[in-house]
This record gives C-alpha cells, sequence and structure tokens, in this order.
C-alpha cells in the first residue's frame, strides 16, 4: 500500500515535469541507499569501523614504539593513567605494556590489522567461491545441483577444529593456512545461500519474460539473476567478517592461529585472559577493539538488510 | 432509523518519505442497520484506507482525523481495548487475499472459533459446533473435515468462504468487505457473493462493500459511493448511480466494464494461417506429499494440458477461457516452447518447432505479456532497458542509437511518456507497468501475441484501455493474438473465436457470436453466468448456473467426467469434440 502510493505520487511529479527531457528513475539502489543513510546506528557503525581501520593503517605512525620491541624493564605495566593500583606504571604506553614489556597500544592495532586483513581476506575468498558455486548449482538445476550441493553437505559435516589441527599437522603452521582453513569453511554457507536466491529468482516472471525475449542463459544470469543477488549477498557478507574473526580469534586461542612476534587480537585475548587479575588491562584493551568492531560490523549488516529489503523488516 | 456507522469529515495522511500524501478528503458516509454500502474506485483512491482509518487499523505513519461514530458513541481515536472488543465481534472485516489474511499454522477450527470465544462467552464443544454450522452456512462441503484442515489446504474460494465464516460467526452488526473477490475466479466470485447475499438478507448484516468494479456491486448495494482521489465524489442510491449516474467519473467507471449484449467486433480481417497445434499435452511429475510417499512412492503425472488441439491464422483472436488450474497458462508457455512439452506437435508455418535447432531466432515471431505487471519486468533494470532487451537479444547488430529510438517509438506507440525511459517498474501504475510489458513484447515485431491475463490483474477502468491499447496494436500490424482469460466477458471484445478450457482439455471452440448467443456445453454456461453485469435489476433477478464447490484435483482420472457422469463407470474415457454447427466444437456432455 505505502508503495503504491509513493509511486503514484511520484508519477504526479513525473507529469509536471515533462518539459524536462528523460526524468531521471529512482532506482532501488538509490532508495536502499537513501534508506541506509537514514540509519543512524548503520551509519555510526560504519564511521567507527573506518576509525578502527585508519587506526590500523596507520598504526607506526601513530606510536613511538615498534610491536615487536620488548623492554624487560617494564614488563606488565599499567599506563600511567589507570585507575586501579598496579605493580608498575609505564609512563608513554597509553594501554600499559605486556608480559614481555611490548607496548600494549602498538600491539592492538597491529592485532586489528591480522584480525580484519584475516576476516576481508577470508570473507573475499568464500565471496568468490561461494557466489560461483551457488548461482551455477541454483541455475544449472536437476542433477548436478543435488550433487553440487551433497558435496557442500558432506564438507559441512567436517569438525572444524580436527579439520584445522590436521592441516596445521600436515601443512605446518602459518599465516596463509589460516585463510585456506576459514576460507574453506565459510564458502559452504554463501554458496547454500546464493543458490538458494537463484532458485527463487529463477521462478520469476521477468526470467520467463527475459526467456520469451530470445535471451540467452549467460544474458540472463548476468542481466538478471546476480545484480538481484547481489542485495542478500552482500548483507551476509558483512555478517561473515565479524564470523571470521571471531574464528581466528578462536584458533589463536586454542594456539593454531598468528604466531609470535605478530599479534591478533585473538592472540592479545588469549594472553591477556592468563594475566586477567594481576593486569586487568592486557585482556581489556583488545576485548574493547573487538567488541567494538563485531559490533558495528552486526550494525552495519543489520542496516543494509532493512536497507536492501525493506518488505522483509 | 439511527446510522449504525457514521463517519464525518474523516481525513487520513499518509507521511512519506516523499512528502506528505492526503489519502482521504473529507469522507462522509453512513450505513444503517442490515443495508450495503458500495463503495467504488479504483486502487489508490483511498477507499480501504477509507475503512482502515475508521476502526484505528492504519499503518504506523497515516493519521486520521474527523469523527467516526458508531452507534451514536465517537470511536476515531478510541482506546486499543474498545477497538478490540468492537473489532471481530460487532464489525468484521472480510479482506482482499484469503491466504494471507489466514494464519498458514493453525487449522481451520480453531481460526473460526478462535474469533468467538475472544467475543462472546461460549465453551469449546459449543464453539466447535457453532464453527460447523458456519461451514454449512457459507457451503463448504464435509465441515466436520475441513475444520481439522490446514490454510494451504483449501483453494482460494475455500479460504475466502472461510474468511467469511470468521466474519460472521460473532453474529455481527457490519461486515466490511474489502475487495473480496478481486483474486477470485469469475465462478467462484459469483459464489461468495451469492453468500454474501444471503447474509444481507437472511441475517441482516450490514454490509460495507468496498471494490474497484461496479459489477461487483451490482447486485449487492443498496447504495453506492464512488471514490477518486481520496475524495467522495458521488454517492446515491444503487439504481441512481447505475441508470443516472451525475459525476463524469462514476460514467467512465460504468462504461469500463465489458457490456454482456456488446456484438464482438475483432479490430482484424483473418489471413494465412500461422499456427497449429496438434494433440499437444504436458504433464508435470507430481510425487506423494506424506513423508514415505515422497521417499519410495511412484511419481504420477499431473496432466495440466491433456490434448489440446487448434490453429491460428494471420490476423485471428482466439480467446481462451477457463478457470485457475484449467492449465491455459501452461498451454501458452508450451506452444511458445517456454515448457517441455510430453506430447504432441507444434507447427509455426507449417515448420514443426522440434525441429528447430535454435528456436532462440524464431522469437522475434511470438511474443507473450504476462499477468501480473510488476512481477514479469526486472526489479532493478529501467523500464527501458527492458523494452530493449528482446531487440538487443535478437537483433544484437543494432547500434545503441537505433536501439533507444526504437524503444522511445515504442512507448510511445503503447502510450507512454519516452521521457520515463529512465524510471523503474516500482515507479509506475500497473497499468503503465503493463504498457512497458506490451512495449517489451511488441518491440521486435512479432507474428503472434500472447496475452496470459495480461489484464487480469489490473482496475476494470484499466483493463479497458489496455484491451483497447491491444485491439489498437492489432489493427496497426496484422498480428495474431491468443488472448487468455478466465472471464468470458474481458476476452469478447477482441476475439473472432473463444475456446473454453477444463482441466486440460477442450470443451467447447467456436466462433464468439455462436459462443455467447448459443453456448452448449454446461461448464461455458456456467462461466457466462457468473459474468457481472453493471445492472442492479438485472443482477437481482439474475437465476445463476452456479457451479458448486470446488474444480476437482486434475489428478483424479475421474475429474474429466464431471460433465459427463454417464460415462463414470470408464474412469480412462476422455470426452470427445463433436461438431454441433459450423466450427462450433463441443465435447461431449450429459
Amino acid at each position: 500500500m505505502r508503495f503504491a502510493q509513493r509511486g503514484r505520487t511520484l508519477i504526479a511529479t513525473g507529469q509536471t515535469l515533462k518539459a524536462v527531457e528523460e526524468v531521471k528513475g529512482r532506482s532501488l539502489w538509490v532508495d536502499a541507499r537513501r534508506r541506509m543513510l537514514k540509519n543512524r546506528a548503520a551509519m555510526a557503525g560504519i564511521v567507527i569501523l573506518a576509525l578502527v581501520a585508519a587506526l590500523a593503517v596507520l598504526a607506526p605512525l601513530l606510536s613511538p614504539f615498534a610491536y615487536d620491541e620488548i623492554n624487560y624493564d617494564i614488563i606488565a605495566c599499567a599506563p600511567n593513567w589507570w585507575p586501579a593500583e598496579a605493580s608498575c606504571r609505564a609512563p608513554g604506553h597509553i594501554f600499559g605494556t605486556d608480559s614481555v614489556g611490548r607496548d600494549l597500544f602498538v600491539r592492538v592495532l597491529f592485532g586489528a590489522r591480522v584480525s580484519l586483513a584475516v576476516g576481508l581476506v577470508a570473507t573475499a575468498v568464500s565471496l568468490l567461491i561461494g557466489v560461483l558455486y551457488g548461482a551455477a548449482a541454483g541455475y544449472l538445476g536437476g542433477r548436478i545441483d543435488a550433487l553440487m550441493m551433497r558435496i557442500v553437505d558432506v564438507l559441512y559435516s567436517l569438525p572444524f577444529v580436527f579439520f584445522v589441527i590436521i592441516l596445521m599437522v600436515i601443512f605446518d603452521r602459518n599465516f596463509i593456512l589460516l585463510f585456506v582453513a576459514i576460507g574453506a569453511v565459510e564458502w559452504l554457507t554463501m554458496a547454500r545461500i546464493v543458490r538458494g536466491q537463484t532458485l527463487s529468482i529463477k521462478q520469476k516472471e521477468f526470467i520467463e519474460a527475459a526467456r520469451a525475449g530470445g535471451v540467452g542463459p549467460l544474458g540472463i544470469i548476468t542481466r538478471h539473476v546476480i545484480p538481484n543477488v547481489v542485495g542478500p549477498v552482500m548483507v551476509y557478507v558483512t555478517l561473515t567478517v565479524p564470523g571470521v574473526i571471531l574464528t581466528e580469534s578462536f584458533l589463536s586461542f586454542l594456539g593454531l592461529g598468528i604466531q609470535e612476534p605478530l599479534t591478533s587480537w585473538g592472540v592479545l585475548i588469549s594472553d591477556g585472559a592468563d594475566q586477567m587479575e594481576t593486569a586487568t588491562w592486557m585482556l581489556l584493551f583488545p576485548a574493547l577493539f573487538m567488541a567494538v568492531t563485531l559490533f558495528c560490523f552486526n550494525f552495519v549488516g543489520d542496516g543494509l538488510r532493512d536497507a536492501l529489503d525493506p518488505k522483509d523488516r | 432509523m439511527t446510522a449504525l456507522l457514521e463517519i464525518t469529515g474523516l481525513n487520513v495522511h499518509f507521511s512519506l518519505a516523499d512528502g506528505d500524501v492526503h489519502a482521504v478528503k473529507d469522507a462522509r458516509l453512513s450505513i444503517r442497520e442490515g443495508e450495503c454500502l458500495g463503495v467504488v474506485g479504483e486502487s489508490g483512491s483511498g477507499k480501504s484506507q477509507l475503512f482502515l482509518a475508521a476502526f484505528g487499523l492504519l499503518a504506523a505513519n497515516g493519521r486520521a482525523t474527523g469523527s467516526v461514530r458508531y452507534r451514536g458513541q465517537e470511536i476515531l481515536g478510541a482506546s486499543q481495548a474498545r477497538l478490540n472488543s468492537l473489532r471481530g465481534g460487532a464489525v468484521t472485516m472480510i479482506f482482499q487475499d484469503p491466504l494471507t489474511s489466514l494464519t498458514p499454522h493453525m487449522k481451520i477450527g480453531v481460526q473460526i472459533t478462535e474469533a468467538l470465544m475472544q467475543h462472546r462467552k461460549v465453551s469449546r464443544a459449543e464453539a466447535q459446533a457453532r464453527a460447523r454450522e458456519m461451514l454449512d452456512y457459507v457451503r463448504i462441503p464435509e465441515s466436520a473435515r475441513r475444520l481439522r484442515q490446514y490454510p494451504h489446504e483449501l483453494s482460494g474460494g475455500m479460504r475466502q468462504r472461510v474468511m467469511i465464516a470468521i466474519a460472521t460467526i460473532t453474529g455481527p452488526d457490519l461486515i466490511i468487505a474489502d475487495e473480496p473477490t478481486t483474486a477470485l475466479d469469475v465462478t467462484v466470485q459469483a459464489q461468495i457473493l451469492e453468500i454474501l447475499r444471503a447474509l444481507k438478507t437472511d441475517k441482516k448484516t450490514a454490509i460495507a462493500m468496498v471494490s474497484h468494479d461496479m459489477g461487483v456491486i451490482a447486485g449487492l448495494a443498496d447504495r453506492v459511493q464512488v471514490m477518486r482521489q481520496g475524495e467522495i465524489v458521488e454517492s446515491g442510491m444503487a439504481d441512481e448511480i447505475f441508470y443516472a449516474p451525475k459525476h463524469d467519473y462514476t460514467r467512465m467507471l460504468l462504461a469500463a466494464i465489458p457490456k454482456a449484449d456488446e456484438t464482438p467486433s475483432p479490430a482484424t480481417a483473418i489471413g494465412a494461417p500461422l499456427l497449429a497445434v496438434e494433440d499437444l499435452k504436458v504433464s508435470f511429475p507430481v510425487k506423494d506429499t506424506n513423508f514415505l510417499g515422497a521417499l519410495f512412492g511412484k511419481t504420477r503425472h499431473l496432466r495440466a494440458v491433456d490434448g489440446i488441439s487448434f490453429s491460428l491464422n494471420q490476423g485471428e483472436t482466439l480467446g481462451v477461457v477457463g478457470e485457475s488450474g484449467c492449465g491455459k497458462s501452461t498451454l501458452a508457455r508450451a506452444v511458445l516452447q517456454l515448457l517441455p512439452k510430453s506430447g504432441g506437435r507444434v507447427l509455426w508455418l507449417g515448420r514443426d518447432l522440434d525441429a528447430q535447432s535454435d528456436i532462440r531466432k524464431l522469437r522475434e515471431e511470438f511474443q507473450i505479456v504476462f499477468q501480473d505487471p510488476l512481477a514479469s519486468l526486472d526489479p532493478r533494470m529501467p523500464i527501458g532497458v527492458s523494452i530493449a532487451e528482446p531487440l538487443k537479444a535478437l537483433e544484437p547488430h543494432l547500434s545503441r542509437e537505433t536501439v533507444r529510438g526504437r524503444v522511445r517509438a515504442m512507448m510511445q506507440r503503447v502510450g507512454l511518456d519516452p521521457a520515463w525511459i529512465n524510471r523503474y517498474p516500482h515507479e509506475l501504475s500497473g497499468g503503465q507497468n503493463q504498457r512497458v510489458g506490451l512495449a517489451r513484447a511488441m518491440i521486435v515485431g512479432p507474428k503472434m501475441l500472447v496475452c496470459d491475463e495480461a489484464v487480469s490483474a489490473l482496475d476494470v477502468s484499466i483493463q479497458a484501455q489496455i484491451v483497447e491499447l491491444i485491439r489498437e496494436l492489432q489493427a496497426q500490424t496484422g498480428l495474431a493474438l491468443i488472448f487468455i482469460s478466465h472471464d468470458l466477458s474481458v476476452v469478447r471484445r477482441l476475439s473472432h473465436r473463444v475456446m473454453v478450457l477444463y482441466l486440460g482439455r477442450v470443451v467447447e471452440l467456436a466462433p464468439s457470436a455462436a459462443l455467447y448467443t448459443d453456448p452448449r456445453h454446461p461448464y461455458t454456461r456456467a462461466l457466462l453466468s457468473a459474468v457481472l453485469t453493471p445492472d442492479p435489476r438485472a443482477e437481482r433477478a439474475k437465476k445463476r448456473e452456479l457451479l458448486t464447490g470446488d474444480l476437482p484435483s486434475p489428478l483424479d482420472p475421474r475429474a474429466q467426467l464431471t460433465f459427463l457422469k454417464s460415462r463414470l463407470d470408464q474412469p480412462d474415457y476422455r470426452p470427445r469434440l463433436e461438431q454441433v454447427a459450423q466450427d462450433h466444437w463441443v465435447a461431449e456432455h450429459d
């Protein structure tokens, strides 16, 4: 009802503008962007995420200390402003130092680099494989679809941690492996989502109309299916990134992730948890950064979902 | 007599992103006890919002001002508790879409008794008994079994009857029926209207009947109000409005309804043979729906199209008529090679289409217009791109400028402003989107156009415009048309010949003059008698040959023998077509 009326008012304005050549249409993307811009929580999320990303990128410029610079004089010292009692203070280290005397601020920012990189790269990998695989399965249909999706089911049923441990044993621990392991799991859900969307779009009348108009299968996938799948996929992407960051921190927590002296939020939290009672700041700052980031990603994802399909609210 | 419902100076505003919309302007109406008020207007005229606002059911961004009195008491802006005790009890509503207004996971029986137990103090057993009575009253067969079924197990017509049962079980003073028959087939529509009429005469219930179709109101309403763009432009007794309309808009609405006695006047002369369909069959595999059946059961075949033959000549219009589920859309898609067929042949200009290596090359010669104008356009594409699509696919050598020029010319021909080339489907109305669909089909210059219920989703007044447009295009280009509809009166204006389908088979095929004046098959006669006319006296007096109940399941082999009961002992027998006059074929019947 609301849509019909909005359409009507626009037509009215369209008629008054008749003299103007070619009225510019208002696409669904423009509509979605406007709804997104009006969503305060999502916009705040975007701003904060941009800030965290900027901090991570500019990390070396923001602190006089290097991330691997060890100083045995100030082991596990609180920052100067720390309100509670502490065994020692480390002036100049605004987040304090860790258990080998490295600056925590710069390490949190370097952790952000790793965590965000893992999140984005693994998501991109899963996006690439998942969209191609899912769209192909959904569009081809029939036996091919059944076979492709059973493969996904089999992979799904592998215990994830077990899978990672086996990879570690075979290939030794390394950074790349982390992307592979996480990407290998995340694309499964993406493929299922894209396949489902493709199946439902394939049923739509406008696809039949395109077929009746003589458009071939490739044209239909690129011109009609993919643009209409992009919305739900984008939403899922924003919700995958925090999932991947969590997975990475979980693996690091178990000692299967990033290696010293490099660090990630997961490693920092794991280390901080050991010192929780004597040096709370070592847990507090990385945990705070991670929580805020995940929170923002979820807000943005939620906002995108509302903006892209307002009917499902 | 005092008014049951009295609305004065009601204004409804919606605040939207694009500004304020004044949906209802200073509306004034009253309904007396036991009276039927018809409220007529096109979609978007504010007729539904008027009643939603009166009973506090507006969307969150809407606000209503004015006065609404129910039995003398002000109810606009009354508390939720007060409104809840009124709604569903003394005042009930029936909405357009019977599937979305029933809760899918609750059994019919529970949903019917829920309303009763909410508003009247009755025991569960008593409520059950009343629910059965109500189902019998709205003529649902096997009421005891139906109470234990879920909404999806019933057909659209059945569900709407369940909605009426829910709306009447509390014994309301007033029923607000908002387009209660718009989503239904004509035959089912006639049955539903029959029930509403009975409600009015037996139970003395007042009815507010909201519709875009003057025909629906004609036999039922005592008084009529006509709404346009939020304003009531004319109101009066039904006979005055129908026989002596004062406002131009009312006259326009009345003129839009296809007349029963209108002589068919197809636009073109018939030329050489174009299409021949021989014994076409399309079947879909169906598995049993229970768990074991889905795993191990053998697949049965639903014969959607079960041996249909016909031919079509250049410039000729063939009307194809039948209720939902009779296979008319499947027939269209199989003829256009959009669905695989399971038997028979389709010959285009004498060539078997199966033998064509690349069917896409032939798509230029036959095109289709779909039922739902919005769903058949890609929501993310500007309409200009949608219109150009077949042209780009079929004539890729054309330059961008040529394509654009042809799109603009085509838009002009179908009555769209070429300046709108970059607009999106959601910015246009249903009728305008259907013009886009027509432009897309016509741009490659086809020899044959299939209109699959192309006007069924539109308001009656817009229907008339689109039918007129199709006729103009046909006159200009000598196009052959297959015009599919569930409503015999719609195809009448255009058709040279009409083919009536029942469960995937032809029951009658005749030149339109013969079919409308001398229908031979009982099914055709039932379809014809279900057609509504904007003539209250005739409608009230009309004796209808109604079909009772639903279309039988096409999976049941005996369903084909509904009109040939004498052969029921041979379940595989198919009624044969017999020639009764020149070009007039009728299926065997008792």
